[in-house]
Formats: structure tokens, sequence, C-alpha cells
């Protein structure tokens, strides 16, 4: 059937510069350039073009310039470009749309609408260059209270204190299963966790064999409800265990990894049959309820012998706080809640763009509600979705989270340019590919210094914004909602967020 | 609750096992304790222990993993309760008695013999290992087992089954002998399967099955796995009044996928 739908950008190649080298053709995996031997040029089939600008910043010559076309439907308020093409793709092939990464759409970003707070004259700011900034971070269960004996100089704890994870910086990396993503990009999360004493999460694809000694010690492994990958071994290597309920691309539904991904290595890892599809239903079949949650939470903590601290991820939507209180109740030691525009390799788009709340609005409830409850010692809480800058962690756990996962911003630092395009497997970058020739192009030291190194930027960012407080623990910063101020918001947001607006 | 953990008179539970076995009583015993006792001995040498008085125990067999691939032999006498052997690795348990939910959730390997039925979720995710229910199960058994390699996770139930067996089933073997006369008359069964083989003594309807299963009658080879399967039930249940001619002379239906990617086609590209 003749496709209806523009191509979203256009190609423009400066013909001067060109060199007919031929680079672009091998870089595009869409299969958009291809040499014409008659002319001795090259040619560009835009209709296939995802924008990941890869031939754009490879072309030697820097002959190519991809940008969103220029064509127009008649200019209509309510049927925008996306709107008229998304039915057209749909009426070409009765599917549902997929779609990858985080929401692009603009719901407000709360992070952008509130402000920091400094110290002026009194309590003087502090000098993280001078000054020790404790950026550590424990993440578990706390006791209610300590019992602690002093006897001849030797100091007792008597309480029994839950197993926590230790993170030098607040900052932690989402969930990205092998499959989803390459060996290469698993692999370079995986060194930079560890390089800069922090975790990464497997996310639902189990763990290589071969990873589970050198990358167990910076490892939260996860069960979701495809249940991939998982044995005894698998959930002993790692240091934490994550239930993962809900996905804030795409709540309340389960995942397709299409079988063209389901590589030898990958189904050795999700420990599947090569080539079918890795269905996650979208409920885990075991748990119906807070009970059942429960029942699998201590299940997790018996094979781990309750050595590991248990997190339960779940999606941002209405109402989630109450349930979460319940999920605190149940025995999870750690909350990671990922809101509206938390990231995904491939989600129907109409669950990714409309279903959820924001990250901002849902770390205050959330934390708020276990405040009231007397519960907020009894677990940590990891936000994620659209975490972007080391202000949007700052103000995070000044909202109340104790530590951020990030996942595209992770994916950025290696390359990614959120085409969108992750669920055709042909990412370019090399990220979300199981195609050796793609995946090749992602170097494994090359990606995890890049990852370090963001790492590195933003803590000691944090740390500035934390001196300029008069702050030298991010302990003191955690749920403190006073250093935030509002702007531009409505007073039910501010009044959700717990935060005062500007010049109050 | 000191004397909960007591080895049999004259009995050490001894790194080649012994000739008898350690027992717990775990009349008194929380589920963690319970637990606590069994990989304590376990780590002792012990290599078979009996377990009496238990009544609603979790996750028992559970906590026996080790990089060293310790493996028991377990005697549950009494009521297993939720999650008995998840995520087990390599051990055999026989319960003399019924099992609650969850009986090897998530199961790797090792053997689970019930002498009585087992409740709802029945060797969920399972991947590897082999269950032997005497009489019947509950809803949702065998949802989403799946095989990989050399592993390939087996089921039998003597009784019947309810409601969506093997949804989303991805690899393993089930079969159900329906031995209580029931009929099968469950319904929704291997919705979404993409892998995987169910035998169920009998025939059902083709409502009773999602619409990403094939129904035939089962074909030489296929009685040949039945033959084994059969007769490693009868040998774990000697109690069982039957013969495997006897149960083998019915015809047996065959449910298989037809496809290993049953959602290829619901997206647009
Ligand atoms: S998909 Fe990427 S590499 Fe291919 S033409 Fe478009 S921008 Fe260039
Ligand atoms: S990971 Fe690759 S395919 Fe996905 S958005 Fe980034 S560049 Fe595009």
């Amino acid at each position: 059937m003749r496709s209806f739908v523009f191509p979203e950008f256009s190609i423009i190649r400066d013909e001067e510069r060109c060199g007919s080298c031929r680079g672009c053709e091998r870089q595009c995996a869409f299969g958009v350039h291809t040499y014409d031997p008659v002319t001795d040029r090259l040619t560009s089939d835009e209709q296939k073009c995802a924008g990941c600008q890869r031939c754009a910043i490879f072309c030697p010559e820097k002959a190519i310039v991809v940008r969103p076309s220029p064509s127009f439907y008649r200019p209509n308020a309510s049927w925008s470009r996306e709107k008229i093409e998304d039915l057209k793709r749909q009426a070409e092939t009765g599917g549902v749309l997929l779609t990858g990464c985080g929401s692009d759409k603009p719901f407000r970003i709360y992070w952008d609408h509130i402000v920091l707070n400094a110290s002026q004259v009194t309590n003087p700011s502090i000098d993280p260059l001078r000054e020790p900034m404790e950026l550590r971070t424990f993440l578990g269960r706390k006791p209610d209270m300590l019992d602690i004996r002093a006897e001849d100089g030797d100091v007792e704890i008597r309480t029994e204190i839950s197993p926590n994870l230790t993170v030098e910086t607040p900052i932690l990396f989402s969930a990205m299963s092998y499959g989803a993503i390459s060996y290469n990009a698993f692999r370079s999360l995986a060194t930079a966790a560890c390089r800069s004493g922090t975790y990464f999460n497997t996310g639902e694809g189990g763990l290589p064999r071969e990873m589970r000694d050198e990358f167990g010690r910076c490892a939260i492994v996860q069960v979701a409800s495809g249940r991939f990958g998982i044995d005894a071994e698998y959930l002993n290597c790692a240091q934490a265990v994550e239930i993962k309920v809900g996905q804030g691309a795409k709540p309340g539904i389960g995942g397709h990894l299409p079988g063209e991904k389901v590589s030898l290595a990958v189904a050795e890892t999700r420990m599947i049959p090569q080539g079918t599809d890795a269905i996650s239903p979208a409920p885990h079949h075991d748990i119906y309820s807070i009970e059942d949650l429960s029942t699998l939470i201590t299940a997790l903590k018996e094979v781990t012998n309750y050595e590991k601290p248990i997190s339960v991820k779940i999606a941002a939507v209405h109402n989630f706080a109450a349930i979460a209180s319940g999920i605190v109740r149940a025995g999870a030691d750690i909350i990671a809640i990922d809101g509206l525009r938390g990231g995904t390799g491939a989600a129907p788009k109409a669950i990714r763009d409309n279903v959820g709340i924001p990250t901002e609005l849902a770390i205050s409830s959330l934390d708020r509600r276990l405040r009231e409850e007397g519960i907020r010692n009894q677990c940590s809480i990891i936000a994620a979705g659209g975490i972007r800058c080391s202000s949007d962690v700052v103000k995070a756990i000044a909202l109340g989270a104790d530590a951020v996962y990030i996942g595209s911003a992770a994916l950025i630092a290696m390359g990614c340019t959120l085409c969108q395009k992750c669920y055709t497997g042909k990412c370019n970058w090399g990220i979300c590919t199981q195609d050796p020739r793609l995946s090749g192009r992602l170097n494994v030291e090359i990606a995890s210094t890049r990852l370090s190194n963001l790492i590195s930027a933003w803590s000691h960012e944090i740390r500035e914004m934390l001196g300029g407080m008069g702050i030298n623990a991010l302990e003191s910063l955690r749920g403190n909602r006073d250093h935030l101020r509002g702007v531009g918001l409505y007073e039910w947001e501010l009044d959700v967020l717990g935060i005062k607006g500007a010049g109050e | 609750m000191a004397k909960a953990f007591v080895l049999e008179p004259g009995v050490r539970a001894g790194p080649s096992g012994g000739m008898g076995a350690a027992v717990i009583d775990a009349a008194s015993l929380e589920t963690r304790e319970l637990n606590d006792r069994l990989r304590e001995l376990m780590l002792s040498g012990a290599r078979r222990v009996q377990i009496s008085n238990v009544c609603g125990q979790r996750y028992i067999g559970t906590r026996l993993y080790t990089p060293e691939r310790l493996k028991m032999e377990i005697e549950v006498l009494g009521t297993a309760g939720n999650d008995l052997a998840a995520f087990l690795s390599g051990h055999k348990i026989t319960v003399h008695g019924n099992a609650q939910d969850g009986v090897g959730n998530t199961m790797d390997s090792g053997e689970v013999i019930v002498r009585g039925r087992a409740g709802d979720v029945l060797g969920f995710s399972m991947r590897g290992g082999e269950i032997y229910i005497r009489d019947g199960c509950g809803y949702r058994a065998a949802l989403h087992m799946k095989e990989y390699q050399g592993k390939r996770p087996v089921l039998v139930v003597g009784g019947g089954c309810q409601d969506f067996l093997g949804e989303y089933m991805a690899g393993g073997v089930v079969i159900v002998l329906d031995l209580e006369g029931e009929i099968h008359d469950a319904s929704f069964i291997g919705t979404g399967m993409h892998g995987g083989v169910i035998y169920l003594r009998g025939t059902v309807e083709g409502s009773q099955v999602g619409d990403q299963v094939d129904i035939s009658p089962a074909e030489e080879a296929d009685m040949e796995v039945l033959e084994v399967y059969v007769s490693r039930f009868l040998e774990r249940f000697p109690e069982v009044e039957t013969t495997k001619e006897e149960i083998l002379a019915s015809p047996f239906t065959r449910l298989t996928p037809r496809s290993k990617r049953p959602y290829g086609g619901l997206y647009a590209y």
C-alpha cells in the first residue's frame, strides 16, 4: 500500500563538500543513503530516516544536515501533523503504534518551575572545594529506633539493622535490560556503576553469567512478570533485588521483546529459546494483592538469606501513594517510583503519552504520605522518569527522594539522540540493538568513561548547590522543601509539591 | 522452642548424609525459624531432613542455595505453605500432605512431590526440574513455564486443573491425568501460549482453549513422553490404584502453540 505519510526529516547534502566516501551509507542501518556508481553521488531516501543524526555527526566533510521536514498540512490546532500521520500509519497497517524513549509531549516540567535557595550573610554558604561534602546515601529500611549500649568504651548496636545499599552519590542507573539494549551498552553501564560507586539495574533480562563475579557488587537485579533469567545465583550475586511492577512509560501493561531481538546470547541470559517473543505479562500472575506482593518480597528475602534490600518499582499513577504505603507494609525496603516521562525501549504510544503522573508531583505525594503514616523510615525512595541534570536531582531530593534513577540521561551520555526508534532494533548508535555490526560501534571503555564523567560532573554540581544552601550533607536536604520555591505554578500544584511560591 | 531442632537418636547428620535423616519439629516454628534450621542443617552437612508438624510454613526449600550447590532431600509431613520450593535450586522435596499456593514458583531445578493436592499458581514461571502432584490443583497452574537449552521443566498433575492452565506458557511439559475422573472443565487453557506442550487425558472443547493454541490428539512420539512421566508418577505414588497401561489406554489431547510469536503482528512499524 502506498504510504500517505510525509517523510519526517529532510536530508540536505552539500554536494560541494561531499567526497562520496560512502560513510553515511555505512552508518545508516535504516538504509537511507545509497551510492549511485553511475553518477558517483549519494542519494537519500528520506522516508526511512529516523532523525538519529548518526550520519550528520560522522560525516567527515560535515556535508549532511538532517532537519525536520518543512512539509505541512493546513495548520489546525486540533489536528496536528503528528495526529494526522499517526492516524494514517494505523490506517495503513492496522497496528498499535509503537515508540521508544520517554513521552515527548508538553506536559508541564515542574523541575523548570522550581527554584533553589542559597545562603546570604547568615548561615554562610560552604565551599565544596575546601570542606567535606557528604553525598553518600544508604538505601533501605531504617530502624524505628536504635538501641545502642556503650560499655568500657565499646559501642554495641543491639538493634537488628536491615541490609542497605551504599551509594557514593545519589544517582543510579535505571533498569535497562540486556535484550532491549546491546551487550556493550549494558556492560558500559555496569563498568561505570562499579567505577563511580553506584549501581546499575539489570532490568528484567537477566545478568549474563560471565558478568556476575565482576559486576554483581554494583548490580541491582530485577524480577519482572516475565521472570526472565532468574535463578538463585542471579539473585544472590547482586546487592539488591527489585520487583518490577510498573514502569512510567507504560503503566499497567507488560512488554514484548520481539523475537528478532532474542539473539542466542540474549536467549541464554533470559533463559528462553532463541527467536521467541520474550513476553512479560501485564501483571505478575502470582501478585494480585498486597498480600501476594508481600509473599514475593519475603520469598526474595528468603532466597537471598535476608542479606539484600528488596525494592519494588511502580509507575506513578493516580492514588499510587496509598498503594505505595501498602508496599512498604508488605516489606519493601526501597520504593522506586517512575513518572510520566520515564523512558522505554518500546511502548505503545497511546499509553506512553497518556498514562501516569509527573515524577515531581509523585515524589512529593509519596514522601508526604509515608511521613503522615509514620513509616517513611521503613523504606527509601528512588525517583525515576525525566531526570535531566544535577539540579533535577537536587530538587528531587528536596521533594523527598533518597536518590534518583537515570535512564535516558545515561543513554544520551553514551551517544543516544532520543530518536525514539529503539523498538526497531536498528539503533545506529549501537545502544538499542542486537545487531553485532551496530553494537560494535559502542566501545565499552569510551562509553563507560562518558558515563563516569557524567556522574562525577553531576556530583560536583550537587556539592556546589548544597554548599550554596549552606548544607554539607545530602541527608540535610532530603525532604527539605523549604529550600524550594515555585514559579508560575497554580495553588494546587504548590500544594501537591508542598512548596511555597517564589517570594513567599 | 530450643527442642525444635533435634537429630534422630543415634543418627548424626554427617557430610555423607548418614543413614537416617535429621529431623525438625516445625510445630512451634515460624516460617523464618524453620528455614533458618533447614539452612543450618544443610550447611552442617545434612543431606536428608524430615520436617514434621508442618502447618502452613512458607518458602520451604527456598533458602537453600549455596554457590557450591549443596543438595538435600527433604520430607515434609503436614501442609506446606505458600511458595514451597520457590526458586528451588536442585533439592528434592516430598510433601506428605497438601501444598498451598505457589508451589515451585520460578523453580530452577530439583524435584517436588506432593502426596495430596496443590493450590493456585502451581509451577509459575518454572524453568527446570520436575513437579508431581498426586491429586488436583487450583487455578493458574503452569503459567509462563519456560525452557531453554537442556532445561525443560515437567509438571504432572494426577487430578484436574482449573482455569488459565498454561497461560503464556513458553516451554516445558505439562501433563494432566485427571485420575479423579473429573472432566476438564477449565477455561482459558493456554491463552498466549508460545512454547512447550500440554497433554490432557481425555478431550477438551475448542471453547475452553486460548486462540493461540492448536488442539490435536497425542501421537506416537507424544506417547513415548507420556509413558516416561506416567511411569515416574506412579513410582512416586504407589498408593494410586491404577496402572500405566490403564492410564495410557485413554486418549490424550495435545495442546501446542500456533506460533513462537503470538503477538508479532500487533504493531505498526
Ligand atoms: S536515520 Fe540517522 S543515520 Fe540514517 S539518514 Fe536519518 S539521521 Fe542519518
Ligand atoms: S537508543 Fe538509539 S534508537 Fe533509541 S532513541 Fe537513542 S539513538 Fe535512537
